[in-house]
């Protein structure tokens, strides 16, 4: 059981959970993530960790209420309880000194972000943040990624708030200044990463992502969060999630994705019937 | 000739009832052995409902009545954790289920599952005498009588355990070598804790054999059953992440047992493995049995019902998943097997069940490739078929391919179960645990003891995919290695005080 400390919902339909989690909020480092199962009936939901604070023994994940699960995740209210938490799960992301990292984070993607380049931060990197969203009021932890970055850049796809058009279209001016960058993480929708690493690919820049396929498990028992990796099959859960963005099979991961489509409707279905 | 009804009140009419055959018992005429009344084909592909109904009393005492008590037992040497099997079926005879039943849990911690699963023909039941001249006694349609027959009397007790030895014992993994480490221990007087990975006691017994073969109430009250006995279960613990071996060896536990299993399902590394349809049976069998993807959307997890599904392999696994997938709904349930019948290396009643259910056979067919449609699902499987050529090192026919011989089924799922790799969790974060190229923890056989000090291990992690008895027979030997080294070994005689074991401790 873990306890729902704090909820707040940063963004439409974007819900932060505080929850009570003392042993995998002492373990926890940066890149890794947790299940939620809500109660008994509930499907597994794995969650990259936002935020963590081992004294107050608290873990904070940050999810879009997408599909039946996490809506109903989402609406669990404080003091509420999750049955089961598990974790935390995943390698964690290479944390060293590499000089300039560029950290790109697209809509919710931005939350699994965060931690990444808190970390990269703290290790002494200098750290270019690179915000977008659809819209103004879907971006997110804009203060967060602020405190951690030297320079942050933010975009929105129809110009609602601050420059208007893509992360790529930003990273690409970057590049262009001529600083040296060692490093790019990107985060975000399959899309957005897949553009990312198609011009960092051109830039000869190395790039990092993080995977969210389907899984049940998380332990490397299903299988089901198999992706393709320089023609390797890999599993995200225990080989990932991140990986060298330039050998990601994108259609692989994109077609996985959409496996269960269909169920979704039905299941989100029920969910309103139930709910309201 | 009297025709008795097993006094089963959820037994539908229609059932399928064996007569107990009521000749009295005499040298001269031995009963056959009795079968299991179980659910009729039709019904029971529509439900993930348990198959067979298990014995009568009526028909537990005939059946018991045929064995012939030997002496020396060659049955108990079949039986990887020596259950006295002439005499808790001596019981059974003499009406005296209950003594039955501790006889057989005394060697046994999990005997409904044993009774279940059990290859018992490859075991106990090959060696019987009565198997030389005809059929061996069912002794694990017995074992399953009794210990059902405790379970729903409610007369469960709890064996004696030794007073508290102020060790403590960590277990890694829930399943069947976990869970009978556990049981040993716990009766040895030491303070066991399990740690499981996912959100339900019971490791492969619960995320992997279907409801309709094991069900999951009846793995809840072997679970229970050490809980009272005294075992602690975390649940949603997956050691090597949640917290390491050495941390558990640091924060108190004497020993440490890892039952982990095989738990990496392995692909075919053809193309079009990643076409949605494609699962591992460990995804299938999961989403369908842990997940109750059956119920969806009652319950929250999907999974694709296929009209005409291709299972690949033909072990249990295999049986297992095929049988789901028609009761998920499939037209065509279609095993496809490299070699041929002979070498299947699932059980004969497995087989069975699945040839009477209209599971269909292809045999002698290798895959080669899946192919997907336009939108990348699976639409079908073209196989090429193979010969059998000279043994390999199994000691099987090495199947051969026919050159040119591509052909293609149609279907939209294909279950991939040819094996599973060791997990690699724990060899992965464990410094000094020696592991074979493969992944296996290296251990001695007959203790579980391996390279790293005060850390033991058995089951499918050790050997390999292998069977549900095979592990608790490795469980139980290291249990009593794992008694004998922390009563030689450690500071702290059994006999200390608890401030002693604080100190010990710390």
């Amino acid at each position: 059981m873990a306890k729902v400390i704090s909820r707040r919902e940063i963004a439409p339909q974007t819900v932060l959970l505080e929850l009570e989690a003392p042993r995998i909020a002492f373990k926890r480092r940066p890149g890794q993530f947790v299940i939620l199962k809500q109660d008994e009936r509930g499907e597994r939901i794995p969650l990259t960790i936002a935020k963590s604070d081992a004294t107050k023994g608290t873990i904070t994940v940050i999810f879009q209420m997408v599909g039946a699960g996490t809506r109903g995740l989402g609406t669990v209210p404080v003091g509420g309880e999750i049955l089961d938490t598990v974790g935390p799960l995943g390698r964690p992301t290479d944390i060293q000194h590499v000089g300039t990292v560029v950290s790109v984070g697209g809509g919710i993607g931005t939350a699994v972000a965060y931690p990444i380049a808190s970390a990269m931060k703290a290790a002494g990197n200098k750290v270019i943040g690179i915000v977008g969203a659809r819209t103004r009021e879907l971006v997110i932890l804009e203060e967060e990624m602020r405190s951690v970055s030297d320079e942050l850049l933010i975009t929105t796809d129809d110009g609602s708030y601050a420059r208007k058009g893509f992360v790529t279209d930003v990273l690409r001016e970057v590049i262009a200044r001529g600083e040296k960058i060692d490093e790019v993480l990107a985060i975000g929708p399959v899309p957005m990463m897949r553009a990312v690493c198609a011009v960092t690919r051109e830039a000869g820049i190395k790039t990092v992502v993080s995977l969210n396929p389907i899984m049940i498990d998380g332990t490397g028992m299903c299988g089901g969060c198999r992706v393709e990796i320089g023609g390797q099959t890999k599993f995200a859960c225990v080989d990932g999630p991140e990986f060298d963005g330039h050998q990601v099979n994108w259609d692989v991961l994109d077609l996985r994705l959409s496996a269960y489509k269909d169920h979704e409707h039905d299941a989100c279905r029920l969910y309103s019937t139930e709910n309201h | 000739m009297t025709l008795v009804m097993p006094p089963h009140s959820l037994l539908p009419a229609a059932t399928v009832c064996p007569t107990p055959t009521s000749t009295p018992v005499s040298k001269a005429a031995r009963p056959p052995r009795q079968k299991m009344p179980e659910q009729p084909v039709a019904e029971r592909i529509l439900n993930f409902d348990e198959v067979p109904y298990g014995y009568s009393p009526e028909l537990a005492e005939l059946e018991a009545s045929r064995c012939l008590q030997c002496k020396k037992p060659a049955c108990v040497d079949g039986c990887p954790v020596s259950v006295d099997i002439p005499g808790f079926i001596k019981n059974v005879a003499a009406r005296d289920y209950l003594s039955a039943a501790r006889l057989v849990k005394s060697t046994n911690s999990l005997p409904a599952v044993c009774g279940r699963v059990c290859p018992q023909e490859e075991q106990c039941e090959s060696l019987c005498v009565l198997a030389k001249k005809g059929e061996s006694v069912a002794i694990g349609r017995l074992e399953r009588f009794v210990s059902d027959y405790e379970r729903e009397h409610g007369l469960g007790e709890l064996p004696p355990t030794a007073p508290p030895s102020g060790f403590k014992v960590a277990v890694v993994g829930s399943g069947p070598a976990g869970l009978t480490c556990a049981g040993e221990l716990v009766k040895l007087g030491h303070e066991v804790t399990v740690y499981e990975a996912l959100h339900k006691a019971g490791g492969v017994l619960v995320y992997g054999i279907p409801e309709f073969r094991l069900p999951k109430s009846i793995v809840g009250t072997e679970v229970d059953y050490l809980e009272r006995l005294g075992v602690r279960i975390q649940l949603n613990s997956p050691i090597g992440k949640s917290e390491t071996v050495d941390e558990l060896l640091e924060s108190g536990f004497d020993a440490v047992f890892i039952g982990t299993g095989a738990g990496l399902p392995y692909f075919m590394g053809v193309p079009g493995e990643n076409f949605i349809g494609v699962y591992s049976a460990n995804e299938y069998l999961t989403r369908a049995n842990l997940m109750k993807a059956y119920l969806f959307p009652e319950y929250g997890t999907p999974i694709i019902r296929g009209q005409n599904v291709a299972i690949i392999g033909g072990g249990n696994v295999a049986m297992d998943a095929a049988r789901t997938a028609l009761r998920l709904g499939a037209k065509h349930s279609i095993i496809v097997y490299r070699r041929s019948r002979e070498e299947m290396p699932a059980r004969t009643e497995e087989i069975h069940h699945a040839e009477e259910e209209g599971i269909e056979f292809q045999l002698l067919s290798a895959p080669v490739r899946i192919l997907g449609d336009k939108s990348g699902r699976v639409k079908g499987l073209e196989c090429l078929r193979m010969e059998l050529g000279e043994p390999d090192a199994s000691g099987r026919r090495r199947p051969v391919p026919v050159i040119g011989s591509e052909y293609v089924i149609d279907v939209d799922t294909v279950v991939v179960s040819v094996g599973n790799g060791p997990n690699p969790l724990i060899p992965q974060t464990t410094p000094g645990l020696i592991t074979s190229k493969h992944g296996n923890i290296t251990a001695n056989e007959d203790t579980g003891s391996t390279s790293k000090p005060d850390v033991f291990a058995g089951g499918d992690i050790v050997t390999g995919a292998a069977t549900v008895i095979l592990a608790m027979g490795a469980g139980r030997r290291a249990a009593a290695a794992i008694d004998n080294h922390l009563k030689v070994n450690k500071q702290c005689a059994p006999s200390c005080s608890v401030a002693e074991i604080d100190q010990v401790v710390e």
